[in-house]
């Protein structure tokens, strides 16, 4: 028998309906999976009374009929997202101990829907990086290992960045779903790398209130979860309109769930010339063919586009995306929350205080933002970056104009690697993981990563998903026909309990 | 374009982060690196372009001015280092 947290988040829908088990037993399978598993380190906090208090009421609402749509349902939260009472860090020093006296948007939804909160997740600091190895909280390790001569390496993997915690922890049953967010690819990449599934919806679907700010033009939560159907059901509690944050769009939410099942039939799939990079392993490329061959042989009509500006995605997200961090991230000052380290006056507390309080990575971008907006550099970089923005927003405004449904794209440009392994010296290697999904954030997209198979040595490779601004509902079904069609990918064993 | 190490130190006190000597020389070359990678900007052409202002073409938010929130500074100070009678305490700054 499968066991509980093994179950997809519909499976456990159903059968707490039908209640074939409780929310509390749902709820405790999940916590002891996570006590095993505490050597990934993908929880930085765990919260069992929290959950079990939240499970019980869960419990008597479906004996009252009286279930809501996420009724009982074991879910962790980035630790990005502030939780009331519950500490939450960023994954940085700077903010240790920070209790939040708000809730996120996005986390109150689905409370609000009856979801359970199993714990915060761990991430890069600040959601800068693509490894999770930029958190102050130790990295993440992947649930995933390469297959050498036919067995399972030691070597540990990263789970992808900066929801390497979201990733692992839903990849190995910590969780049956996970809240994440992508500034820059860090819902898919992470998802890509563990096999699971991940939407950055567009731009302003889900409420930024209460998340932790990183680059506000670019960033967006969304769900990571084992199968699309269970993306659907996440999204469709944790979007809507909210008057608190301005760019949030006051659009009804669609039924996501429902388009799960839509099909692709008639529907004309791009295929971007631009992403056809060079040094793209023959694998990477065998799966995207794979993946267009999917979803023609289910109905789609799959042609060639030219999305020009896509190679300039990458270096103006490095100015636009460190320039609003540089900004955002100017309230950690030692006095309203988190780290105060003593200085000789005000300013020499300030700088102290965020030498001891920001890791390597949180420093560079800040400077490279600093630099970039400057007197004398501001035009020369950021605006000329915007500027490059809007030809990488009509690149794809062209594209949909001609006809094009959706887009497919790789996810990444490789498997998961080792820790350790990218970035020590130019942080500029790191930066190339998210060379497929960047383009997406710049022009406020949805997009979606999903597991097409597996590479040469049994890890997880995915296909991203580009769609219209607010048609996540064409991602859902389109990802759906390529589920079915490459199965899910397993996990081969639970080394890690 | 390149930083030097004056650069560097002038940047450090501009984002309010100390910066130890021995940090100076390789935080010079991470930040020269990402500034070459996003030299290639200067191929593109963008003659006549608007700079994005908005991702997604809608109208700000607006509110009518009103208080709508509040009453609650012993919240708002809970996470502070060092308060007193609902302020945050800073090191002095004038004499």
């Amino acid at each position: 028998m499968t066991t509980l947290n093994e179950l997809t988040l519909a499976e456990a829908r159903d059968g707490l309906k039908a209640k074939d088990f409780s929310a509390s037993e749902l709820t405790q399978a999940h916590l002891d999976a996570m006590e095993k598993a505490r050597g990934l380190n993908a929880y930085v906090l765990e919260t069992p009374e929290r959950a079990l208090t939240m499970a019980n009421v869960a419990d008597t609402k479906i004996a009252h009929g009286e279930a809501r749509p996420l009724e009982g349902i074991p879910l962790g939260i980035k630790d990005l997202f502030c939780t009331h009472g519950v500490a939450t860090t960023a994954g940085s020093k700077i903010l240790e101990g920070f209790q939040p006296h708000y809730e996120s948007a996005v986390t109150h939804n689905l409370w609000r829907d009856g979801a359970v909160m199993l714990g915060k997740l761990n991430l890069d600091e600040f959601a800068m990086g693509s490894s999770n190895e930029t958190s102050a909280y130790g990295d993440t390790i992947s649930p995933w290992r390469r297959q050498e001569n036919g067995k399972l390496s030691d070597a540990k993997l990263v789970p992808g960045g900066s929801s390497g915690g979201s990733a692992a922890a839903v990849a190995a049953h910590l969780c049956l779903g996970a809240t994440a967010t992508d500034t820059g690819g860090s819902i898919r990449q992470p998802a890509a790398f563990t096999g699971t599934v991940g939407i950055k919806p567009t731009y302003g679907r889900c409420s930024r209130w209460g998340t932790v700010a990183y680059a506000s033009s670019l960033d967006q939560a969304g769900p990571i979860a084992r199968t699309v159907r269970d993306c659907a059901i996440l999204l469709g509690s944790m979007a809507g309109a909210d008057a608190r944050d301005t760019t949030c769009a006051d659009l009804p939410v669609p039924d996501f769930e429902a388009a799960v099942s839509r099909g692709v039939k008639g529907l004309t799939i791009g295929i971007p010339k631009e992403y056809r990079v060079d040094g793209m392993s023959a694998e990477v490329q065998a799966l995207w063919d794979r993946g267009a061959a999917m979803l023609k042989d289910a109905g789609a009509t799959v042609r060639e586009i030219s999305l020009p500006h896509t190679p300039y995605a990458l270096p103006a997200y490095y100015i636009v995306a460190p320039a609003e961090a540089s900004s955002n991230l100017a309230r950690y000052d030692g006095v309203r929350y988190g780290l105060r380290v003593p200085g000789k006056d005000i300013a020499g507390m300030y700088e102290n205080t965020r030498a001891a309080g920001f890791g390597r990575e949180v420093k560079r971008r800040i400077m490279i933002g600093t630099y970039v907006l400057s007197a004398g550099y501001y035009d020369a970089y950021y605006v000329r970056a915007q500027k490059i923005r809007t030809l990488i927003k009509r690149d794809f405004e062209a594209a949909y104009a001609s006809g094009i449904d959706a887009i497919l794209t790789p996810a990444t440009p490789s498997a998961a690697f080792g820790l350790g392994e990218k970035g020590s010296g130019d942080p500029v290697e790191m930066y190339l993981q998210d060379v497929f999904t960047i383009t997406v954030n710049m022009a406020g997209l949805p997009g979606l990563s999903v597991p097409a198979g597996l590479d040469a040595q049994g890890l997880p490779l995915g296909l991203q998903l580009i769609g219209r601004p607010f048609d996540e509902e064409t991602l859902f079904a389109a990802a759906q026909v390529i589920e079915t069609a490459a199965g899910r990918t397993k996990l081969p064993a639970a080394w890690w309990a | 374009m390149s930083v030097d190490a004056t650069t560097v130190r002038r940047i450090a006190h501009l984002a309010r982060i100390a910066v130890g000597e021995d940090e100076v020389a390789p935080l010079q070359g991470e930040l020269n690196a990402i500034l070459a990678f996003v030299e290639q900007l200067g191929a593109v052409d963008v003659t006549g372009v608007e700079p994005m202002t908005s991702v997604t073409p809608m109208a700000m938010k607006k509110r009518v001015d009103a208080v709508t929130d509040g009453g609650y500074a012993g919240d708002i100070v809970s996470n502070a280092p060092e308060t007193e009678d609902h302020y945050f305490l800073v090191p002095k700054v004038v004499e």
